[in-house]
């Protein structure tokens, strides 16, 4: 008795739970390569993280399976190989480097001779580690009300439609297989037939001969004219026109504004780790929603919306207006991006410096035009390693920070913190994040 | 006259595989397998699965059903990302050794490769599980599928009720020490699964009634046999205990002083697998050289027979040819003796001495040389030897040549490796001798043995690492589990190296 069944359709994932074990145990080790793999990151073109998942090296250290075996070294062994050439007993050979004799240490030692350990992440698991235990505020509700608009979409080619609709390309080539098939005579043809006809015209006496061959030609003529008209350059056949169909589009879609200060006093430590903050927020927001968008917008005393590396690493001089990202920001948004269409973070780094009482301006701007429209927007003071009071107390703080304090006050998705070393980032980050109860008590005490 | 026509017509033309043709080729392979070659086997489910569905035997060492680890995750990730990047292939087949034999053949694979590998794994594969002696006494093929299914929910449970993370710890422990799980002579027993589980339930009852016993008559009755001499004591724990003790994870289960009744069971679990798999450790050039036989023959007969087109053929050689491939030893590729080559060329040439014998194969295998039974040469050779006898029996002074083999040994006390044998008549036996002791797993595995703990003195755990020919143990892992050990047993453990001379 036998039989064949066919497994294939089982259910995939059988392994799912060793592999949720794996990485349980391997836990430190992976946290530790994600973290790094951030740094080198650019926010958006990498987007992140590929779709195909993150490939991350790992020590073997914790992930060792010690076994009792044989060392590779010491000792006398005799190993049969195959393939003698001219050896004959006696000779002597020089002992391979590393002075392990070959096939002393056997492959089923299953290759843990390796200090690492290469394997693909997916998506999923890459950014729950990164993301570990953060929520995006607010996000069901605004899941529900994502907005849908009728768009068009292109359904292939048509015979008829308008004018407007025409696929001169598909039109002309069918025009042009029509043309050869039916061998409709080129205009250059005509045109040497014409020339030659002229020639003979223009003798004034011609011989008989001459005469017959002219009207040859003539009638030559006659006849290309006649299948040129026939067989037309362009046929009511040839004609293809694009059509569209109507479809509903969802607007799952978000665009994250980055505003940095980026005058004399924000040096590379304090890009460093604006660029971290706003790569975390992206990286969080490119998970929920299915189109991302970055704008970039630096400021001194005036703004300018610029590309990413510019706004890295391209130095500017000048004073410090924070008002004027605020209104390059909003600005932006009037142009590009409708609010009923378009899910809008803001997210801010400064060194915390402001000119003159511009701040009551930035709160302003900030309470009247910006949050309404806005998701969340997050504020960072990047802030002296040494500034240890300013970090422990709250209330301390510039101009700026005291009008964003009073934001704070007014606006539940308004958040503010401050960082002065790269370890702030992602504890900082995962409050703002937190589930809201207790984004309220991080905020109150 | 019509059965003959038929016979005659191919089997399959085209790569495309279906049901319906391999159930065919199934029927013709078989019809070579058991009237041809004799074969005797167990009854064969034939599984088709996916790439994804082999990684994850893979990582399971091939068995259908497995507990949950973390390692295998680990063996899944590494082999993954080695297929997905191109680096490592995947077998074309799995086959397992239970009654029925379960066989899993990859769904990538064309019409003429299934038919490859049904030979291969459903009749080669199958047969020597059934017949070699090693499989018969020491696994249990019908047993197999209800005892892993039993370890996998009773582990599940386990974690359930103690938590995964004090699982792993025992776990990890009990990996460690899988090649320590076996029992290389003594004979294990054969329950059934309703017996494991019941027997497991009385000895869950029994030991919690009896390790209050212990202390009682510890405390109280025990107390003038401690008046005794040393060493009588020690003969009487050596006795009690069945001391000197080569399977470590057996006797921690039986005796460490802190396990509770469900770590022993996981102790059990993970010996009785190594157990399970030991002998195919023991066999893999046989094994792989009777499957690799047996399919070229029946290949080659099906092709005699026009049962197979010439494009099948071609392709199934070209397959079989990648298989028994044996690289020189100054070759890039060589990585060591290639099991399917050593065993398929010993194969061919049993059937070569049975058929064609020389003076000189007359004079090495009077028992066997011009036997006219090739066939059943083969079979008793396959049921009663492992690698280690077959290769001290069967390799013949034709193939050593044909190999050109040379013993090469390496002395850590002289300062270069020295050729110590070649292919000529000096040298065939000694070549024959170390070859042979090159699959000798209780060589090339270290000789470790519980000699003495003492449950009423200081509660040490004593091994001992017999050293042969001066090869310690690795030092790094050695210690790695001499502290997964100490976990086991709850005390101090030592080990001990003894050397013994050196042989020459």
């Amino acid at each position: 008795m036998h039989h064949f069944i066919d497994r294939r359709a089982n259910p995939k994932g059988k392994s799912l739970g060793n592999r949720q074990r794996f990485l349980r145990r391997a836990r430190e080790n992976i946290k530790e390569r994600v973290d790094q793999s951030v740094r080198g990151k650019s926010i958006q073109s990498g987007s992140g993280v590929q779709d195909e998942g993150e490939k991350v090296t790992i020590p073997t250290r914790g992930l060792k399976e010690p076994r009792f075996f044989h060392s590779s070294k010491g000792g006398l062994r005799r190993h049969v190989l195959p393939g003698n050439k001219d050896f004959v007993v006696g000779d002597t050979i020089k002992r391979p480097d590393g002075g392990a004799g070959e096939g002393g240490r056997k492959a089923s030692e299953d290759g843990d001779g390796a200090d690492e350990f290469s394997f693909t992440l997916t998506q999923e698991e890459y950014l729950e580690i990164l993301f570990e235990g953060l929520e995006l505020p607010d996000l069901v509700e605004k899941a529900t009300v994502e907005t849908e608009t009728i768009g068009t979409r292109r359904a292939g080619l048509t015979t008829a439609g308008t004018p407007n609709n025409l696929n001169l390309v598909r039109t002309m080539r069918n025009s042009l297989g029509r043309r050869i098939a039916l061998q409709r005579p080129t205009t250059k043809s005509q045109r040497d037939l014409e020339e030659q006809i002229a020639e003979l015209e223009a003798l004034e006496e011609r011989s008989p001969p001459q005469e017959a061959f002219l009207a040859e030609l003539q009638k030559k003529l006659e006849g290309i004219l006649r299948k040129r008209k026939v067989v037309g350059y362009i046929d009511p056949l040839d004609l293809r026109y694009d059509t569209f169909v109507p479809e509903k589009i969802r607007n799952s879609r978000a665009v994250v504004f980055c505003l940095m200060d980026v005058s004399g006093s924000m040096q590379e430590r304090e890009k460093d780790l604006a660029k971290r903050f706003f790569l975390l927020l992206h990286l969080f927001l490119e998970r929920c929603y299915e189109h991302t968008e970055l704008v970039f917008v630096r400021h001194t005393h005036h703004a300018q919306e610029v590309d990413e590396e510019t706004f890295f690493y391209a130095r500017e001089t000048g004073g410090t207006i924070v008002s004027t990202a605020l209104e390059k920001m909003k600005e932006i948004i009037e142009e590009r991006y409708p609010p009923d269409e378009w899910n809008i973070y803001g997210a801010q780094a400064s060194d915390g410096e402001n000119f003159g009482n511009d701040s009551v301006r930035c709160k302003n701007l900030l309470l009247n035009d910006l949050l309404p429209v806005s998701q969340f927007y997050a504020y960072v003071e990047i802030v002296d390693e040494a500034a240890e009071m300013l970090l422990n107390n709250p209330e301390a703080g510039e101009d700026l920070w005291q009008n964003y304090r009073e934001v704070k006050g007014q606006a539940q998705h308004f958040e503010m913190q401050r960082v002065s070393q790269p370890g702030h980032i992602y504890p900082i980050f995962r409050e703002f994040f937190l589930p809201k109860v207790k984004g309220a008590q991080n905020a109150g005490s | 006259m019509q059965a003959a026509e038929k016979a005659r017509k191919p089997l399959f033309d085209g790569p495309e595989w279906t049901f319906e043709l391999m159930e065919t080729a199934r029927d013709a392979i078989e019809e070579i397998a058991l009237g041809d070659l004799g074969l005797d086997v167990y009854p064969n489910q034939i599984e088709i699965i996916s790439a994804e569905q082999m990684l994850d035997a893979y990582s399971c060492v091939g068995l259908p059903l497995m507990y949950q680890h973390w390692s295998f995750g680990k063996h899944f990730a590494r082999d993954e990302a080695l297929y997905r990047t191109g680096r490592q292939g995947l077998a074309y087949e799995i086959v397992i050794n239970s009654n029925p034999c379960i066989s899993y053949n990859m769904e990538e694979n064309t019409m003429a490769m299934q038919t490859l590998v049904m030979a291969h794994a459903a009749f080669g594969h199958n047969h020597f599980f059934k017949n070699n002696y090693l499989f018969q006494q020491w696994t249990d093929a019908a047993g197999i599928h209800d005892y892993l299914a039993f370890a996998k929910n009773y582990i599940a449970a386990c974690e359930e009720r103690y938590g995964p993370c004090a699982v792993e710890e025992v776990l990890d422990a009990a990996h460690a020490l899988q090649s320590q799980g076996v029992f290389r002579y003594g004979r294990p027993p054969k329950p059934t699964t309703e017996e494991l589980v019941a027997m497991q339930k009385v000895r869950e009852g029994y030991e919690s009634g009896q390790s209050v016993l212990d202390i009682w008559t510890d405390t109280t009755l025990g107390r003038d046999k401690l008046e005794l001499v040393e060493d009588a004591d020690f003969s009487a724990r050596r006795k009690q205990m069945n001391l000197p003790q080569e399977n470590v994870l057996y006797f921690l289960e039986k005796h460490s002083p802190v396990l509770e009744a469900w770590q022993c069971e996981l102790l059990r679990i993970v010996r009785m697998l190594a157990q399970y798999l030991y002998p195919q450790k023991q066999t893999k050039v046989m094994n792989e050289g009777c499957a690799t036989f047996v399919h070229y023959y029946i290949i080659n007969k099906l092709y005699g027979q026009g049962q197979i087109t010439e494009g099948a053929y071609m392709e199934m050689m070209h397959s079989h040819t990648n298989v028994v491939l044996q690289p020189e030893f100054d070759d890039p590729r060589f990585s060591g003796l290639n099991p399917y080559a050593l065993g398929f060329a010993m194969m061919q040439d049993i059937r070569r001495i049975c058929q064609d014998p020389t003076d000189e194969d007359r004079e090495w295998f009077p028992d066997f040389a011009g036997d006219p039974d090739w066939r059943k040469v083969m079979r008793d050779a396959w049921a009663n030897y492992r690698d280690e006898s077959f290769i001290q029996q069967f390799l013949s002074p034709h193939l050593i040549r044909k190999f050109k083999l040379f013993t090469l040994t390496n002395d850590a006390d002289l300062p270069n490796l020295v050729v110590s044998q070649i292919h000529n008549r000096a040298g065939y036996k000694a070549i024959r001798r170390d070859l042979a002791k090159q699959y000798d797993l209780a060589y090339l595995e270290p000789d470790i043995q519980v000699t003495d703990a003492d449950l009423r003195g200081d509660r040490e755990l004593k091994l001992t690492h017999t050293v042969r020919d001066g090869i310690h143990l690795d030092e790094e892992d050695q210690e790695e589990v001499l502290k997964h050990l100490r976990r086991l047993w709850g005390y101090d453990v030592s080990l001990d190296a003894v050397e013994t001379a050196c042989e020459n």
